[in-house]
């Protein structure tokens, strides 16, 4: 009976293996192209939108230049996502695994620069890097234009539901939202040490790049007193969390802002008046790329005016591109999604809104020991806990004592 | 007394179920919210058949598991093999208990360990490892050995001894003799291992997570970097489609299982 | 005594030389980062620092104590009912619970996630009925709660495979000399069904110590245990030293109890059906 099973199971199993590798089957006549990008930036086809990915395949093999390139081999992309820069830190440190295009952010550029994870990309020989706007030429990481091209840049701001929250408490448009008790279980903070500590230090009005050791530990005193209100440290399950009316009031980028916003219209965003962090994400090519001649395509592709309107549409960040946010088109579709797009995204006042720099390595220490700390914090109302366990340990002893003294007996007679 | 005991066990399959069953009902709502439900569609469906990773992950996994039980099993059996020969009880001791350190193990220390592994490995020049494929089949392997060595070890110790030496006296060469005397005995052993590494393999997740690279995800890993990133409802269509397939290869079992039973019966009657 | 052939002794080889590279190995690379430092020197730092971590164990064990408990209290009923049924509802019924252990836990919890989750299907539920909504993601609870969901047919298989064994005789036995069905329960079905109380303390215990999905999306982040540390020091801080350290003193932890366990029910433990 048993043998039959197997053969059936078996069977099955073989069966859909040869149909799986028959259907997306690589032959080895391809180059695979490794893309590691945030999650949900960039347009992926769903619901009907472009596939950038798809199309840059599709690109490379009609190209006689890049046929040239690869040898006449079949370019395939292969995308993967991560949460945060650190998870990318991490990642390329590692060394295990390789990758062609990252998009890491401003400050993490300057560190992978500087411990040189990052190979120069030529960006004269790019055709369509005329068309990255100026003003994010010549930026403080990278101020040769020699490792990165800019992506995207944007802002952080607090975003709340004006079905939970008060208008007065909106009212006067600061950090302090994140800390009121009122909203207890409702609130969500950054699950990275950079990006939380960086919204206690705005609130309290020092300078995130600070070097003070002091600045450092009140900034983690504050969000040790914040954990207790908040319902969970989260990156991108943010979306998921604010469009279902999970939690009321989440610090997070101004772009995802209007992509919830699509989803649920009582959703409302403001720049908080103590400043906030403006970044820029720029795609580099990792040291240890196994196709670098194909990552400068990659790049250069994604400047190309289709590629790179289609991408801002979907993931909603503002676009260093000129040939985006000059475009009319652009304007009236992002113009659906919200009245006020071209001012949250373009523009906002950036008198009191500061860069992340790379911390030196002393104070970067001092951030990830405070920040495990905080993860460490048990917070109030632990007592119970520990009755609870002790209850729960004297059961399972009671049950085993129980169940072997018995048997102790049973044994004796 | 029964009804209350009906009633309990009710209880608690309900919410054991529960969690399931919503997510089954909710993966046709083209709405893709839980708070209305517009109408039933497959329209997640089909978004999850447009996606092609999720394909490429349904297919790694089957790859993958595959070899890693095959392999595992092959490894496993001739162990067991030599083990239950070995005349040193010191040695057979510690080879039994470093093989069952993974299955007492948390994954996560297993896999940890693993990525120590490969990350020094890799700093070898002419190793180059790098997490993928290899990383993970191996992984996969060595957490399926002990099960197979502690499916496959009792049925040697349960092997009459004699037989053996019976057929190796009758001119049998020792190889003839495992091939036609102990497997066939210990037959159920290996398959039952094999199975049990199949599944397991299929189902890792924690130990995958720390070896594995995008190079080469599995579908776990996959629902893993959904769930952490915005989830859409096509991630809901994937579960759902994964339970019937558990709940379809049961009732097939359960069917075949039946079905040799009773042939088994008739037969033992007819003798 | 007969001369071992080549194949009885080479049969075990490429087993041994799998596990020194793949099991040994690795536990002495763990061992190696624990007791090093960053630049790859010898000290006892890493260890000595766990002190820090001391709240996250106490907290870990709190939590895997309080779900393997509730499992337990939950299990047994269940399990001790499910061996009085009629043997082919029986049968159907084994299937049933053996489902849930098939689906993925990510799947599993996430779908816990969706239906408890403060914008779920149950608040929105309780809304449409204006009854006030409940708070549970975020909270210890809820971490317990998820522990538990997860990890309950890994109590009840083995002491339901322990009970199933018994004759029906015995319970028969002690009725008819007076016993009341819930002494029965205590003084003949609980000690005879030993080795799978233990079987099934360890199998709940040792995921829920140990796990960080569940924590992570139930708890919010705002509970780490064990598992979530090793995680965040080998994934985002890169910090494979201290990762190392917390893992071997994990590990050792572990390894104990089990023992510990395992002589408790060392004649009769209970099997794991998969």
């Amino acid at each position: 009976m048993k043998k039959k099973l197997i053969a059936v199971l078996l069977a099955a199993v073989t069966v859909m293996c040869t149909l799986a590798s028959c259907g997306g089957g690589t032959d080895k006549g391809t180059v695979t192209l490794y893309v590691y990008n945030w999650g949900e930036y960039i347009s992926d086809g769903s619901e009907g939108s472009l596939d950038t990915n798809k199309a840059f395949e599709d690109y490379c093999n009609g190209s006689e230049e890049i046929m040239a390139l690869t040898g006449g081999k079949k370019v395939k992309v292969n995308y993967s996502t991560y949460a945060s820069n650190e998870d990318l830190y991490a990642k390329l440190e590692s060394k295990t695994v390789s990758y062609d295009v990252v998009i890491p952010s401003d400050y993490m550029i300057s560190r992978l620069i500087k411990e040189g994870l990052l190979q120069k990309i030529d960006t004269s020989k790019m055709e369509n890097y005329v068309n990255i706007d100026d003003k994010f030429k010549n930026l403080y990481f990278d101020t040769n234009n020699e490792y990165c091209v800019p992506y995207t840049y944007g802002t952080v701001g607090i975003i709340y539901d004006t079905k939970g929250v008060d208008a007065k408490d909106v009212e006067d448009q600061s950090w302090a939202l994140m800390w009121n008790e009122k909203y207890e279980g409702n609130i969500l903070q950054f699950n990275n040490p950079r990006d939380a500590f960086a919204t206690a230090q705005f609130y309290q009005g020092n300078s995130v790049n600070s070097t003070d050791e002091q600045t450092w530990r009140s900034a983690a005193e504050l969000l040790k007193k914040q954990k207790s209100v908040v319902q969970g440290y989260v990156m991108d399950e943010v979306f998921n969390k604010m469009k279902s009316g999970s939690a009321l009031i989440a610090p997070y980028y101004a772009g995802d802002f209007l992509t919830m916003y699509e989803d649920n219209e009582d959703l409302a965003f403001y720049y908080p008046k103590e400043g906030t962090n403006v970044f820029v994400d720029a795609m580099c090519v990792p040291a240890n790329a196994k196709s670098p001649e194909l990552a400068a395509e990659y790049i250069n592709f994604m400047l190309s005016e289709e590629i790179a309107i289609a991408n801002a549409e979907a993931i909603c960040y503002a676009s260093p591109n000129k040939l985006v946010f000059e475009n009319e088109d652009y304007k009236a579709d992002m113009a659906e999604i919200h009245e006020d797009v071209m001012d949250i995204l373009y523009g906002y006042n950036d008198e009191n809104m500061e860069y992340f720099h790379d911390l030196p390595d002393d104070t970067r220490n001092l951030m990830n020991d405070l920040w495990e700390e905080l993860k460490i914090d048990s917070g109030k109302g632990y007592v119970v806990y520990i009755v609870f366990a002790i209850v729960a340990a004297a059961v399972i002893l009671l049950i085993i004592i129980f169940a072997i003294r018995k048997k102790r007996k049973a044994l004796a007679y | 007394m029964k009804v209350l005991s009906r009633i309990y066990m009710f209880l608690v399959f309900g919410l054991l179920y529960a969690p399931i069953i919503v997510l089954v009902l909710f993966s046709f709502n083209r709405a893709g919210s839980f708070n209305n439900y517009s109408e039933f569609s497959f329209y997640w469906y089909k978004e999850l058949f447009r996606d092609s990773t999720a394909l490429d992950a349904l297919k790694n996994s089957l790859i993958l598991a595959v070899l890693s039980s095959v392999i595992a099993t092959l490894i496993g059996t001739l162990a067991a093999y030599g083990i239950s020969r070995m005349r040193n009880r010191y040695v057979k001791t510690v080879i039994t208990s470093v093989t069952n350190i993974p299955m007492m193990n948390p994954d996560i220390v297993t896999g940890v360990s693993m990525m120590l592994l490969f990350a020094a490995a890799a700093a070898i020049p002419f190793l180059a490892v790098e997490m993928g494929f290899w990383t993970m089949l191996i992984a996969h392997t060595t957490f399926n050995l002990p099960y197979v060595v502690l499916s496959v070890l009792p049925k040697f110790k349960q092997m009459d001894k004699h037989l053996t030496e019976a057929a190796l006296d009758l001119g049998c060469t020792p190889a003839k003799t495992f091939l036609k005397i102990e497997l066939p005995f210990i037959m159920p052993g290996v398959v039952s291992g094999l199975m049990l590494g199949f599944t397991l393999s299929l189902d890792d997740f924690v130990i995958s997570h720390f070896v594995s690279s995008s190079d080469f995800k599995t579908l776990p890993l996959y629902v893993y970097n959904q769930t952490a990133h915005e989830v859409k409802f096509s991630m809901y269509a994937l579960c759902a489609l994964m339970v019937f397939a558990i709940l379809l290869l049961m009732i097939l079992v359960n069917f075949v299982g039946s079905g040799g039973e009773k042939t088994k019966k008739k037969k033992k009657k007819t003798i | 005594m007969r001369k071992k052939t080549f194949l009885e002794k080479a049969a075990a080889v490429p087993h041994i030389v799998w596990i020194v590279m793949f099991i040994a190995a690795p536990l002495l690379f763990v061992i190696y980062f624990a007791f090093t430092d960053a630049n790859g020197t010898f000290t006892f730092s890493n260890i000595l620092n766990l002190s820090n971590y001391g709240e996250i164990f106490l907290r870990s064990v709190l939590f895997a104590l309080v779900a393997t408990a509730v499992c337990l209290l939950l299990g047994y009923p269940l399990a001790y009912c499910m061996s009085r049924l009629k043997p082919s509802t029986q049968k159907a019924v084994v299937l049933l619970l053996m489902l849930p252990m098939w689906i993925s836990l990510l799947i599993r919890t996430y779908s816990l996630l969706a239906l408890l989750d403060n914008g779920g299907l149950l608040n929105s539920l309780l809304d449409k009925f204006n009854l006030p909504a409940v708070k549970i993601v975020g909270t210890r609870g809820a971490v317990i709660l998820g522990m538990v969901y997860d990890f309950l047919p890994y109590m009840v298989l083995p002491i339901y495979t322990s009970l199933s064994k018994l004759d029906i005789k015995y319970f028969e036995a002690a009725e008819d000399l007076g016993c009341s069905r819930i002494a029965t329960v205590f003084k003949v079905a609980l000690p005879l069904s030993k080795g799978g109380i233990i079987s099934g303390i360890t199998m709940v215990f040792v995921p829920s110590i140990s796990t960080f999905y569940i924590s992570q999306k139930l708890g919010g982040g705002r509970f780490d245990l064990i598992g979530d540390t090793i995680e965040r020091q080998f994934l985002m801080n890169n910090n494979k030293n201290v990762g190392a350290a917390i893992s071997l003193v994990m590990m050792i932890l572990i390894l104990i109890s089990v023992a510990v366990m395992n002589r408790f029910g060392d004649d009769d433990g209970g099997e794991i059906i998969v």
